[in-house]
């Protein structure tokens, strides 16, 4: 089948689309976009985790054919062209970031809960975070990463 | 295999009806793992996502009718006020990205004696509204179970929406796990005061091959509470009736040994959850305070 997707702003279109194949499949084979990672394929991880219609998902779990009209953001789609997203940065800056695999998936759902809630508690921050695992980091490093992207969100907005 | 878009309820179950064999597809947090994992490879896939009338819920005839793909996320955020007990379970599953997903409909549907909102749902005496193209019927949802991961679904038929009557007393739920987050449950337990009926309702998860109701447990609590004249002048429960009650639910429930726990562990946490939540939620109808947070 065929699917029709806004891709971080751009419509992008597949063919010959397999009717159970996963949006992640689509993103990262049919159109390029390898930022989602495929770990688990069950939704334990949430190294695919994308918004979909605004609302973060696993991609793993969403069908291609689900995606058809709507739209996707992904962790490609965060910067601001060369600007990386606040979060992004201070991922870097915090040293939030060993291999990688886990990264764009806390991005995302990071950036999630920046949006929401500029003043998100340790609480707050762990519960936004516990669908995604990361095997390297141990975890202090993504929450200093987020706590000072939150900030500095809390900043630009005074 | 077809992918099945229809775009309104109607169309939905002309669908079903012209292709029984067609997988619903709604969060897909279940019926996608499948698909990944090469465990079904279905004629037919229906996506259910493009039909509005299952991503709402309004009150009907008093009750509140939750269409069956509105997402965990929008019970907690949009019905906590009215169903507390239902939405501190839908706390409980997964992950936020699978709390925006998954659904209640899609739990029904999976029937898995583990899904987390099947006590909610039984301590509330939910209904579980299903249509095909021959018509509508509700089913109470203690009724709605037939076995591990089977329900009373006719191969023609949809889950369109549960009903429940919002609160009108304390509702809990408790949930074993071995971590806070993205955990199965070792065994649930739900638990509704009903005082306005002078009833309780309990809900048992994840410890027999359905979802079931701690019944004996039920009528003591609520024969306790109407003898003492519990409901009109609320006094503190005595252990013997907090340890009696847990007892009871403990014995209603027939678990297995598995990997996430013994048949015996299992038993021991639910008189134990039980007692708790019972204590929980009686102190809450004392203090008055549920309608407060409510």
């Amino acid at each position: 089948m065929r699917v029709n997707v806004t891709v971080n702003g751009e419509h992008r279109r597949a063919d010959h689309v397999w009717e159970g194949e996963s949006l992640l499949y689509l993103l990262r084979e049919r159109l390029g976009l390898p930022g989602a990672k495929n770990a688990c394929e069950q939704g334990e991880c949430g190294s695919c985790t994308v918004y979909l219609d605004g609302v973060p998902a696993c991609a793993c779990l969403v069908a291609a054919g689900q995606a058809e009209g709507r739209e996707v953001r992904t962790v490609e789609g965060l910067a601001d062209g060369d600007e990386l997203d606040p979060v992004q940065e201070s991922f870097v800056e915090r040293g939030a970031v060993q291999c990688g695999f886990c990264t764009p998936g806390l991005l995302v759902a990071a950036h999630d809960l920046i949006e929401r809630n500029h003043q998100p508690s340790d609480a707050e921050i762990r519960e936004a975070l516990a669908g995604n695992l990361c095997r390297c980091t141990g975890y202090e490093k993504i929450l200093d990463a987020v706590r000072l992207a939150a900030a500095r969100k809390v900043e630009a907005a005074q | 295999m077809d992918f099945l878009r229809p775009s309104t309820l109607a169309e939905a179950l002309a669908a079903k009806a012209a292709h029984p064999e067609a997988v619903p597809l709604a969060g897909g947090t279940d019926v996608m793992v499948e698909l990944n994992f090469d465990h079904r490879r279905p004629a037919a896939l229906l996506d259910l996502g493009r039909v509005a009338e299952l991503h709402e819920h309004a009150v009907v005839d008093g009750r509140v009718r939750i269409g069956a793909s509105v997402p965990y996320t929008r019970i907690i955020a949009e019905l906590g006020d009215r169903l507390p007990g239902l939405a501190m379970a839908s706390r409980t599953v997964g992950s936020p990205q699978i709390r925006n997903r998954g659904s209640v409909g899609g739990n029904l549907g999976a029937a898995s004696p583990a899904g987390d909102a099947h006590p909610a749902l039984l301590a509330a005496d939910a209904e579980v509204e299903v249509a095909s193209v021959r018509g509508t019927r509700l089913v109470p949802v203690k009724d709605f179970y037939t076995g591990v991961k089977r329900n009373v679904l006719a191969e023609d038929e949809l889950i369109t929406a549960v009903h429940l009557r919002p609160a009108t007393g304390p509702q809990q739920f408790s949930k074993i796990g071995s971590r806070n987050a993205m955990v199965i449950a070792v065994c649930a337990f739900g638990l509704a005061l009903h005082p306005e009926s002078g009833r309780v309702g309990t809900g048992v998860g994840s410890a027999a091959p359905t979802p079931r109701r701690a019944v004996d447990a039920e009528e003591f609590l609520a024969g306790e509470l109407a003898d003492r004249n519990h409901w009109t002048s609320p006094r503190a429960l005595e252990d013997s009736v907090k340890r009696r009650f847990g007892e009871l639910v403990a014995a209603a429930a027939s678990p297995i040994d598995d990997v996430r726990g013994s048949a015996a562990y299992r038993k021991h946490a639910l008189a134990v959850m039980a007692r708790r939540t019972l204590d929980w939620a009686w102190q809450d109808y004392r203090e008055g305070s549920w309608q407060a947070c409510a």
